[in-house]
């Protein structure tokens, strides 16, 4: 070990989050996942791009095991978070899921107040020692969520009520709201508009100093402007992996270049 | 000619003029059904509504406004005279309408010749004896101007059925070839179609709800000529309840609340059986149960609601009856001293309604998205914490309709009742003291040969109606919450 210099290494280098090594992912018989390692880092946001059914939804619901509630899918290979095997028998998915949090797709308030929606996650694991607290904590996750101005005098309506891309935001609130480690999101700016996306992906650039982050999106500039690392899906495959600017500056294969300028899709 | 072979014939022509309107139209497009307004079938359903719907409605109309037409006719050729002192006229009119059946059946018989029975000479007795002869009941002595008024009665209706099917036919071949007319490119066919449509559907509608008016007023005008016979106060505010057949009325006492209460005592304790059994099951099923079991257990449970409510009846009193006496009776903790019970009845009631709760609930609990669950598994919410805390929230409108209609259940039910809770109107806070409720006491007021003019046949019309106001409000109610939640949520 003599042979370590610690000077040399670059600054930004970082922990490794979750190293995934072989995943396979199963629907039934159909495989939707083949054979992908990536190692996502710490404090870095991750873009998964791809064409769609691609499997970027499915692989990361793999990595807060949201695909346990599907009967029929069944996930092979190692994952580990911080070193952890998180498809280990001694895990409880519901301590992973409070660790690594999701948004999804499409945006799913639940039916209750919007602090209710908030509170929801620090009431179920006991963030809040009071009221004043966990008042502190919604107002804090809806100002992350960049819609804090447009909900704090309707705290009490109901969530489904507001408009899509609010919807939206609330859920990445919420999700914030819990503290995680790991924020995977899917796609959280299909429904927003320009304003409200500059607003998440600002969000997405703070979360980055205490999280790591990945993200789905269609959107190439998006996965630009705000990611560190991309990582593209082709039919399953991880077909590359590496810094953001590397890969839309300079694909190395050929899928993703023909991906990126639009060829396929 | 009957009305069968009326509707045929309306059928015939509407059929034809399917074909023809539809022929009609091609031909007015030059065979290019592009040049049409609408589809050539529409055209071909414009003659065909058009041969039906008036000749229906005419038929409708004619049967029911012809007979009392007639009726009042021959009403009024009954002179004063001719009604016996110990007689009314109604009576009579019977007599007249039963005269002139017996006559279409003896004609119809070959006994008696149309002339004859038609025949302003014919003699009272003569045709009396011939009547009984062919074996029509005649019950009093026949009188001239009763068979005066039967013949006319006859003739009368004849000629009517006669115009009518005149009429209907008549209607039908005009509307046909009205609307075969109207049936070129341009016209508006599939319109047509479409606006009679919807009073098809409009007039399925009102029949359901003047039906349902009918019979609530019939149980209003039955349940105010009760109150006619006996004081409302005592009904409502009563606290016995003990009909007598014997004398009419005066010694009768019929307050309603110990049937209330009885009625009550036994659905809240089959409620307090049901709703969580079956609501609990509900949730094992929709949420926790592989595919395979939920196929096996859920038509298993609703095999529950198949059952004859009567079976539970004689499960009640045979089998759980004996098994709680046995527990509270008199050898054991000494409540209870028959197997007919409020505890009982209950029970089973209770048993019968966990389906109806347990099915419906699994709706409900299956119609909450997955992504709602998702969203709280992703929070890191474990099952039932979901489960409390956003599937039965977001469910609750639902259930809480589903809880209303086995309470409505529970209320209406009368076999398990009859059997198992005894017939001993009570007001009694023992749940293992026999009670009875409304259902089962108008079961009792109105078997047996009551007169149906007496209070106490009567009184079931306003228990009747007791019950009926009970449910309508659980309904409303239940509208109620659902609604608020409703407008809650989305
Ligand atoms: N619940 C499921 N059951 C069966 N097959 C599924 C299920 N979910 C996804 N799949 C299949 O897995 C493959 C990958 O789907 P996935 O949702 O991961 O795609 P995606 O890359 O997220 O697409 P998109 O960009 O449209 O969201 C698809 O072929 C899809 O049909
Ligand atoms: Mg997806």
């Amino acid at each position: 070990m003599n042979d370590m210099r610690p000077m040399e290494r670059k600054v930004d280098t970082k922990e490794i989050k979750f190293d995934c090594r072989n995943v396979q992912v199963y629907y039934g018989d159909t495989q939707a996942i083949k054979n992908v390692d990536v190692k996502l880092e710490d404090r870095t946001v991750t873009a998964f791009i791809g064409p769609s059914g691609c499997g970027k939804s499915t692989f990361l619901r793999c990595l807060n095991r949201m695909n346990d509630t599907i009967d029929i899918c069944r996930v092979e290979g190692n994952l580990l978070l911080d070193g952890e095997d998180i498809y280990d028998r001694r895990v409880d998915p519901v301590q992973l899921r409070a660790k690594v949090g999701m948004v999804f797709q499409k945006p799913n308030p639940f039916p209750k107040s919007i602090y209710d929606n908030i509170a929801y996650g620090p009431r179920i694991h006991g963030l809040a020692r009071n009221k004043a607290d966990l008042d502190d904590i919604v107002e804090k996750s809806l100002r992350r969520g960049a819609i804090w101005d447009e909900v704090k005098d309707r705290l009490d309506s109901p969530g489904t009520g507001l408009s899509g891309g609010q919807q939206q935001r609330l859920c990445i609130a919420r999700a914030v709201a819990t503290e995680p480690e790991v924020l995977l999101m899917d796609e959280p700016c299909s429904a927003l508009d320009p304003i409200a996306t500059a607003q998440v992906e600002e969000l997405i650039d703070e979360l980055r100093e205490n999280f790591s982050v990945v993200i789905v999106t269609h959107s190439m500039q998006q996965a630009a402007r705000v990611s560190q690392k991309t990582a593209f899906f082709h039919l399953g495959s991880l077909v590359e992996f590496g810094e953001t600017g590397a890969i839309f500056t300079n694909p190395k294969d050929p899928r993703t270049e023909s991906y990126i300028t639009g060829r396929i899709g | 000619m009957p009305i069968f072979w009326i509707l045929l014939i309306v059928l015939a022509i509407a059929a034809i003029g399917y074909v023809a309107g539809r022929a009609r139209a091609l031909a007015s497009a030059g065979g290019d059904i592009r040049a049409l307004h609408s589809l050539p079938s529409y055209y071909g359903w414009n003659a065909a509504i058009k041969a039906m719907v008036p000749a229906f409605l005419l038929i409708i109309v004619w049967l029911i406004v012809q007979p009392i037409y007639v009726s009042s006719v021959v009403s009024g050729m009954l002179s004063d005279g001719a009604i016996p002192n110990s007689s009314s006229r109604g009576l009579v009119m019977a007599e007249v309408r039963r005269v002139a059946e017996g006559l279409d059946n003896a004609v119809a018989a070959g006994v008696i010749g149309e002339d004859a029975a038609r025949s302003a000479r014919a003699d009272v007795i003569d045709i009396t004896q011939r009547l009984k002869d062919a074996g029509q009941i005649v019950t009093s002595q026949i009188t001239q101007p009763v068979l005066r008024a039967a013949q006319h009665f006859r003739i009368m209706h004849s000629t009517g059925n006669m115009m009518m099917t005149v009429a209907a036919l008549a209607l039908a071949v005009l509307g046909a070839l009205w609307a075969i007319r109207e049936n070129r490119a341009e016209f508006r066919a599939r319109n047509i179609v479409e606006t009679s449509v919807r009073i098809l559907l409009i007039s399925a509608a009102s029949i359901a709800i003047l039906t349902t008016i009918g019979i609530v007023l019939s149980l209003v005008f039955n349940t105010l000529e009760f109150f006619r016979l006996y004081p409302a106060s005592d009904f409502f505010f009563g606290l016995t309840w003990s009909p007598s057949f014997s004398g009419r009325g005066g010694s009768s006492q019929l307050g309603v609340l110990p049937l209330l209460w009885g009625t009550f005592y036994i659905s809240v304790v089959a409620l307090a059986v049901a709703v969580p059994i079956g609501l609990f099951s509900a949730i094992y099923l929709s949420e926790y149960a592989s595919p395979r079991v939920r196929a096996i257990a859920k038509p298993m449970l609703e095999v529950l609601a198949g059952i004859p409510t009567i079976v539970y009846g004689l499960f009640a009193l045979l089998t759980v009856g004996p098994l709680l006496l046995s527990v509270f009776g008199a050898d054991g903790l000494g409540w209870m001293k028959a197997g007919t019970a409020v505890m009982t009845a209950g029970l089973v009631m209770g048993v019968m309604l966990i389906p109806f709760v347990s099915s419906l609930s699994d709706d409900i609990i299956n119609a909450v998205p997955q992504s709602m669950r998702d969203g709280s598994y992703g929070l890191g919410a474990t099952k039932s914490e979901t489960i409390r805390q956003v599937v039965l929230p977001a469910a609750l409108p639902g259930i809480v309709g589903a809880i209303l209609l086995a309470a409505s259940r529970a209320i209406g039910e009368t076999m398990i009742v009859v059997l198992g809770a005894g017939a001993a109107a009570r007001l009694s806070l023992n749940p293992f003291e026999a009670m009875t409720t409304v259902t089962a006491k108008i079961v009792s007021q109105l078997t047996g040969d009551a007169d149906f003019a007496s209070p106490e046949a009567l009184v079931a019309f306003a228990l009747g109606m007791t019950l009926f106001v009970l449910t309508l409000g659980l309904n409303i109610l239940a509208l109620y919450i659902v609604r608020k939640y409703r407008e809650q949520y989305e």
